[in-house]
């Protein structure tokens, strides 16, 4: 079984934001990780290979110093890595991320993608299915659990929603986005480590990824575009109020309560 | 086809187990908004099977034309058929905005249908608006009109940046719950109802859904609340919580707690707001004898509407307030409790 795992290098947001004096965000300062959804997805991929004998090929897309999460990823157990990294691909929206991700993987074989959800410095959780569009294969996302029947070439996968799950089944090759609660992602292992080290990171660019067009890729390729970009302004002060009595207090409060709507 | 030809607001009019998601007609109001400057309509879609019975719903939420899509394999979400139905929707009747709600179905569907039909789509969005893109003419680019714009967080919420996709169309947002105002519903509002069935043939994208689940969870996460009344220290005892609770059940909201209280054992860590708790973005926030240590603002901040009582007017929490009450919230909060169970009970009769 052939397994490909997509991965993002990704600032560290959570807990390890640092501001600026003038309150704009510090991204110099952060740290950056494997992305969280991306590393449960990499374990249940790892965690599949103990069992069956998968082969593992992470892949990212990003600028050279993306070359780090792979290091990281093939310490953990993947077997191959490729970095997709060209200068015309940067800016890219969801749209031209998935379509040079899906040009990559166009030059592989698999029998089972995994991605994470989604980044936790975009949040958006769209290239996943995304890439799934264009490559034409089912897509099962927010998985839970992630199973699979070599056999019968079908997967079985815990799919979560608001209020529910579903136990759902897909015939491979498919594509299955991972939620972080998936695992508990396993350490690089010391063996692992030394083995990253002498692993050779494939590197593609433009001219290596098949079937997309130019007008599909990087910044001119992308159908958003920012119109504007903020760090977000810390929030203001509202309004503060002495009441002479409780009765006035709770006057005031139902009274700015209804003209927000909010009851 | 030229993109002024694309014409009119859609939404996904999202249900589950035939009945309508609140998004649904959250998005229905918001495309209300959208629509008077553009002087156009708003469509709901709506997908599913046996779900004609929702449109009068729809049309009393503000839909003027509901597109139903209903067929035997629509009868549990899945991927491909869904999104077979919608991209075959917007494929025909050319819709220039379409609105998903931001659920862990919309955020499977938004993504594979704007793939499909080649267009662009802002995830998550807090804020729609009709403008100008480039916000500001820019000598030598064409400045369009009428343009979607749409606001989101991002960087876990530590910036924000507004999105158009000016030359592609429809242009597609999903939005988060809870953020959108639906309208108060018309009685006997009727839409123009169109029946459309682009045709099934399952293939090798069409999955089998082997069980489904219903959650039994009698505990609510309080990051899914839409109301949080947040208790602080200043409460004084765990069994004066007795009176927050009653408020939070009076406005079908839950409690919360700042960090002290749990320290002091008062309350469980899972109920806990804050940098080393939980983040919360709730519509509405109450923090009630709350101190506002920064790492409990930072855990609440992104409220919609925050209202403190403190008795304490140098209270730092006064500085992230939308509505800063000086006073004793042993006073305050019961009456307020009768008060918002009395306006409740004047909506539901009126």
């Amino acid at each position: 079984m052939k397994i490909i795992v997509c991965i993002k290098q990704v600032p560290d947001t959570k807990g390890g934001v640092e501001f600026n004096p003038d309150g704009t965000l510090n991204r110099a300062a952060m740290l950056t990780i494997m992305n969280p959804d991306d590393k449960a997805g990499l374990e249940a991929a790892l965690r599949l290979k103990d069992k069956y004998g998968a082969e593992v090929t992470v892949l990212t897309m990003g600028l050279p110093k993306a070359a780090d999460v792979l290091q990281e990823a093939l310490a953990m157990g993947a077997d191959k890595a490729i970095l997709v990294t060209d200068r015309v691909l940067g800016g890219a929206d969801t749209w031209a991320t998935s379509t040079t991700i899906a040009g990559a993987i166009r030059n592989l074989e698999y029998d089972l993608i995994i991605t994470g959800r989604q980044a936790i410095d975009g949040d958006t959780a769209q290239v996943g299915p995304q890439i799934a569009e264009h490559l034409g294969l089912p897509v099962i996302s927010y998985a839970m659990d992630i199973q699979v029947d070599e056999a019968a070439k079908k997967v079985t996968v815990k799919r979560q929603y608001d209020d529910r799950y579903h136990i759902v089944e897909a015939q491979m090759p498919c594509l299955v986005t991972a939620l972080a609660e998936l695992n508990e992602p396993r350490y690089m292992s010391v063996g692992g480590i030394f083995d990253a080290v002498k692993a050779e990171i494939t590197t593609w660019g433009r001219a290596d990824l098949k079937d997309v067009e130019d007008c599909n890729l990087g910044l001119k390729g992308s159908p958003t575009k920012i119109a504007k970009a903020s760090d977000k302004v810390r929030k203001g002060k509202g309004e503060k109020v002495t009441p002479d009595s409780p009765e006035e207090a709770v006057s005031y409060i139902i009274g700015k309560l209804n003209e927000k709507h909010a009851l | 086809m030229a993109l002024e030809d694309y014409k009119g607001v859609y939404v996904y009019a999202q249900q589950v187990d035939n009945e309508i998601s609140p998004i649904a007609l959250e998005l229905l109001g918001k495309a209300k908004d959208l629509a008077a400057p553009l002087a156009t309509q708003v469509t709901a879609v709506l997908i599913g099977s046996n779900v004609k019975n929702l449109v009068d719903r729809l049309a009393e939420y503000g839909a003027d034309r509901v597109i139903v899509v209903d067929d035997p394999e629509l009868k549990d979400y899945r991927t491909e058929p869904y999104a077979h139905a919608l991209a075959s929707v917007i494929n025909e009747y050319k819709p220039e905005i379409v609105l998903v709600g931001a659920t862990a179905i919309g955020r499977d569907l938004g993504p594979t249908v704007s793939a499909r039909v080649a267009t662009g789509l802002t995830a998550d969005c807090t804020q729609l608006d009709i403008g100008d893109f480039p916000l500001n003419p820019i000598p030598g680019q064409e400045q369009k009109h009428n343009q979607l714009l749409m606001t989101r967080p991002a960087f876990g919420g530590n910036t924000i940046a507004t999105i158009a996709c000016p030359d592609n169309r429809p242009q597609m947002a999903t939005v988060r719950p809870g953020v959108m105002q639906k309208i108060d519903p018309i009685a006997g509002a009727k839409a123009e109802v169109i029946e459309f069935n682009p045709g099934f043939t399952p293939d090798n994208r069409y999955v089998t859904i082997k069980e489904v689940v219903k959650a039994v969870s009698d505990t609510v996460d309080i990051m899914d609340a839409k109301i949080l009344v947040s208790g602080g220290r200043g409460v004084g005892s765990p069994e004066n919580f007795k009176i927050l609770e009653d408020l939070a059940e009076a406005l079908g909201g839950t409690v919360s707690c700042s960090r002290a209280v749990v320290d002091a054992g008062w309350k469980p860590k899972d109920l806990q707001v804050g940098q080393t708790g939980k983040t919360v973005r709730p519509n509405l926030y109450f923090a009630i004898g709350i101190s506002g240590a920064i790492q409990h603002v930072a855990g609440m901040e992104e409220s919609d509407i925050i209202v403190a009582i403190n008795k304490d007017e140098d209270a730092p929490i006064f500085d992230v307030a939308d509505y800063g009450i000086v006073g004793d919230l042993n006073k305050i909060v019961p009456q307020l409790t009768a008060a918002v169970k009395a306006e409740k009970a004047k909506k539901a009769a009126g």
